[in-house]
């Protein structure tokens, strides 16, 4: 006899639905209106200052739903958001700096749920606020620092060489050195030397037959912008640690940008500054030997270079950087023997061997800190955005005592709250190319609260709409098709919640809503071709037979087109888009799922497999 | 119950030259909408900055002008976001203006001058060369999307009838465009995100009509390429017309109780949907039988083994 399940189809489709229900039951839980508190530096909140903040809590009368402490963190929960920002004004008050709260969503998911992995949703920044930065970083500038450092390796490689030459110039934008050499001797031994350095270098000669030209290669140069963009996120997530915001997102997006969205942020102003902020630190030896004079008057010598310190007063620094602040892994503000404010700085291994190298003959010459800031000024470059400067001041100079190491300080700032700042610029990491900003969302947490509400009434007046629709029209097949459009948004839903990336935003929303209009096509066209099996005198069974294998067809050609189109807005859309354009892929497929398998198995359980005189179509 | 109910199927094909000039002409006066008036592009793709606030009670939208150009903004654009407390303050982007630190200085001023109590929705800052970028991007997914599904069609199907649906498609996406120029919608990203789901949705109706031709043309051996297409059409608008009317359902839903940051959205897909029906239904068939298709262009080349089953190789 037509139209009879089997088991086995039976029992997996029934316990992939129920899997799809389990990891979907966690968005029945509203999340919490939350505060989570941690310490900086590293430090970590005790049970006694958890004792002591909800102790500070019942003075000011706020109530709080929950205190729980996890690595170090402590999470309030609260009933709602008006305790929850009274909660933070109140901490903000009273704690002091070595504390961050952060607001933001805790999710309320029951624990047998976690424990298996369930988890809700992701919400978009769109529904739950927070503020959202796209930033460019500046290759160029990245190309030029590498160049500069280039240029400055090849000098010492070539007087260790004894090689003789007459000048290093470098020209960032053709990534290209030219160094003029003595003699063709020299060149030749030159190119020996630098054909075994790196084979990617590409060496040419210039035609005055002294000059060697030599070009860093196509995949050097994307070698080079794959760093400064990895590190620059790296450098950036350390910061937004910093700021301490719960679930940050920084992520990299095309060849030279980076997003960063950190949700329950309302302060723009202070991530800005924070993320902005493109500091870093030079350590160079203060050139005694040349006149200041001289200098100043522009008569620079050719390894030296002419600088300001804080107080206005120039000083001559060599041109080689002894060492940058990427070296840097640690550091932190305290007090000398003086009481005078003092950065502590801790260098990795090849900082500590570099510094080690530079200061080994230099006791007794004085080392300058050259702290450099890229800010974006006035200016507008052509294509509008806005010029970065380099500012660049010396903060200290200090005579060098002994050879130094992996550790040493810094003193000779103005203020210990100077000393603070630095150290944390330091210890957040330099960015190895400036960065601005090109985008910036923010979106108040009330909005996004509404966005939610408006949302969830679209899809359910939506669905109640099309529900009645398909009953009315369909009668008891109607019911089939009901029970699976219900089943298509469980599964949907499920698989929303499991698939780590996704967040869900208010387009995503929007593609839900769709997803319930165009889910039940499959089913009217496999209900209209029943009718049309019928009206042709085929038999109950076969009509609905060959209804649903007919249909199928057709079923599969337009849903792989839809499919296709929704892959290539995946692919080239970014943000929202891409959230429209997973729920409307994800919705394309689990509704060829339930609008054809499900219903064909409710189908067969009530209809197939006996003899029936009429259908209710 | 059923929507039509035909024992004969009706003549589509008899007005094909007249649905062939009206979307001729619809598409020509579109195309001239958008090279005269152009769209109201939206702030992602403009760049600059969009404000919005909240009030407590109606918002005096002359007081907000008056605080903006008091504060230096002259050029800002006040107008009132889906209700009467919410206010949207546009400001284009501006040689040398500190952009990045707009939003902070105009909500402090407001709350200063007008009521403490405004509070910031949200604030959006685009630079000027991401907006360039998203314009080329959208682009290329549409021409992307327009040339992966003449492909697919090609292959499953045959020439005339992919050109008539990528046409279709074309028809469609012209003139969302050329309603939104002609009302002067803004077009942001998220309309541009319908546009692209209209092509899936509109190809997939298509498809289905496609796949009744194809079908019809393997069982009516006796019959012309007309009367054919006709068949197909018929036997399918029943299902055309349901399925165009839960989603249009789930639209209006959409459309009247989504917010205001939806509603670009739900017109663009409400008014492509209607559109892209009528065009599936006519344009793309009409376009394949204007181009000369003919039963013998759908039946499989290979010969078919007696009694294998109907379905179609896949």
């Amino acid at each position: 006899m037509l139209n009879k399940n089997s088991t086995w189809q039976v029992c997996m489709v029934i316990s992939l639905l129920l899997l799809a229900l389990i990891y979907a039951l966690p968005n029945l839980y509203p999340a919490d209106p939350a505060l989570s508190i941690s310490a900086t530096r590293g430090a970590k909140i005790s049970e006694q200052t958890q004792a002591q903040l909800s102790q500070t809590l019942q003075q000011a009368n706020i109530p709080v739903k929950a205190l729980q402490l996890q690595d170090g963190q402590l999470l309030l929960r609260f009933a709602d958001t008006e305790a929850q920002l009274q909660a933070q004004t109140l901490f903000n008050k009273t704690l002091d700096h070595n504390y961050v709260t952060a607001l933001s969503l805790a999710p309320a998911t029951p624990a047998w749920l976690a424990r298996i992995g369930a988890t809700p949703m992701k919400l978009g920044l769109d529904l739950r606020g927070g503020v959202h930065f796209l930033l460019a970083v500046d290759m160029q500038a990245a190309q030029q620092k590498h160049m500069n450092d280039l240029q400055q390796r090849l000098r010492v490689e070539m007087r260790q060489a004894d090689i003789r030459y007459r000048s290093v110039q470098a020209d960032p934008t053709d990534a290209q050195l030219q160094i003029a050499l003595r003699s063709a001797a020299d060149l030749a031994s030159l190119e020996s030397l630098l054909s075994k350095r790196d084979r990617q270098w590409l060496l040419s000669r210039a035609d005055d037959g002294v000059t060697l030209l030599l070009q860093l290669s196509e995949l050097q140069l994307k070698a080079l912008r794959e760093e400064a963009l990895e590190q620059n996120i790296t450098i950036l997530r350390n910061r937004v640690n910093e700021i301490g915001v719960a679930e940050p997102i920084v992520q990299r997006q095309g060849a030279d940008r980076i997003i960063v969205q950190l949700p329950g942020v309302q302060d723009t102003a202070q991530a800005k500054e924070i993320l902005g902020a493109t500091a870093s630190l030079e350590f160079r030896l203060v050139n005694t030997q040349a006149d200041l004079a001289a200098a100043l008057a522009g008569r620079v010598p050719a390894d030296a270079e002419l600088f300001q310190t804080r107080d206005g007063q120039p000083i001559l620094l060599e041109k080689r950087i002894m060492l940058t602040g990427d070296r840097i892994t640690d550091a932190s503000s305290g007090y000398d023997e003086y009481g005078m404010p003092q950065v502590s700085i801790m260098l990795d291994a090849q900082g500590g061997e570099l510094l080690s190298a530079g200061t080994k003959n230099a006791t007794g010459r004085r080392m300058a800190s050259v702290f450099v800031e890229y800010k974006a000024s006035a200016e507008r470059a052509e294509d509008g955005s806005a010029v970065l400067i380099k500012q660049q001041e010396v903060i200290n100079d200090a005579t060098i005592r002994m050879r130094l190491g992996h550790s040493f300080q810094i003193t000779g700032l103005s203020s210990s709250a100077e000393a603070q700042q630095l150290a944390s610029l330091l210890r957040a990491g330099a960015l190895i190319a400036p960065i601005q900003i090109l985008e910036e969302r923010s979106i108040g947490p009330s909005l996004g609260q509404e966005n939610i509400k408006l949302g969830m009434q679209a899809i359910s007046f939506g669905m109640l709409a099309v529900l009645l629709f398909m009953l009315v029209y369909y009668k008891g097949f109607g019911l089939v098709a009901n029970v699976a459009l219900l089943a298509n948004v469980v599964l949907l839903v499920g698989l929303l919640s499991m698939i780590p990336g996704a967040t869900l935003s208010l387009p995503g929303m929007a593609g839900i809503v769709l997803t319930v209009g165009m889910a039940v096509d499959a089913n009217v066209l496999i209900f209209e071709r029943i009718r049309e099996e019928l009206s042709a005198g085929r038999s109950v069974q076969q009509a609905i037979h060959e209804g649903y294998d007919r249909a199928f067809a057709t079923i599969a050609d337009s849903n792989i087109t839809t499919l296709l189109v929704a892959l290539i807005l995946f692919g080239i859309g970014t943000g929202p888009v891409k959230g429209f354009a997973i729920t409307l892929a994800l919705g394309i497929l689990t509704s060829i799922f339930t609008a054809v398998l499900c219903t064909r198995l409710i189908v067969n359980m009530i209809w197939g497999g006996r003899r029936v005189q009429s259908l209710s179509i | 119950m059923q929507v039509f109910n035909f024992t004969q199927p009706a003549n589509f094909m008899r007005y094909k030259w007249l649905a062939v000039s009206v979307s001729v002409l619809l598409v020509l006066s579109s195309l001239m909408l958008l090279a005269t008036r152009g769209l109201n592009w939206g702030l992602d793709f403009t760049g600059g900055t969009v404000i919005e606030v909240a009030f407590q009670q109606a918002a005096n939208l002359v007081q907000v002008r008056e605080v903006l150009a008091g504060a230096g903004y002259a050029d800002a654009v006040v107008q009132l976001f889906g209700s009467s407390q919410d206010v949207l303050i546009r400001i284009p982007l501006q040689q040398g203006l500190a952009q990045t630190q707009l939003g902070s200085t105009v909500l402090s001023a407001l709350t200063q001058q007008i009521d403490p109590l405004i509070s910031m929705q949200r604030i959006e800052f685009v630079g000027p060369s991401v907006g360039a970028g998203l314009k080329q991007d959208g682009g290329l997914a549409l021409l992307v999307a327009l040339l992966g599904i003449l492909l697919y069609v090609t292959l499953r199907f045959e020439w005339r009838l992919s050109l008539g649906a990528v046409l279709a498609l074309g028809h469609d996406v012209i003139l969302t465009l050329g309603l939104f120029s002609l009302l002067q919608l803004e077009f942001d990203l998220t309309v541009l995100a319908a546009v692209l789901a209209l092509i899936g949705y509109s190809i997939n109706d298509t498809i289905v009509v496609f796949d009744r031709i194809r079908e019809s043309f393997r069982k009516l051996r006796d019959s012309s390429a007309e009367e054919t297409i006709n068949h197909a059409i018929t036997t399918t608008l029943n299902r055309t017309v349901i399925t165009s009317l839960t989603t249009l359902l789930v639209l209006l839903v959409l459309f009247y109780m989504g917010g205001a940051l939806i509603h670009g959205f739900a017109t663009a897909l409400l008014f492509g949907i209607l559109v892209g029906t009528y065009s599936s239904v006519y344009v793309a068939s009409a376009i394949a039988l204007v181009l000369g298709l003919t039963r013998e262009d759908l039946l499989v080349p290979v010969i078919e083994k007696e009694g294998a089953t109907n379905d179609l190789p896949l």
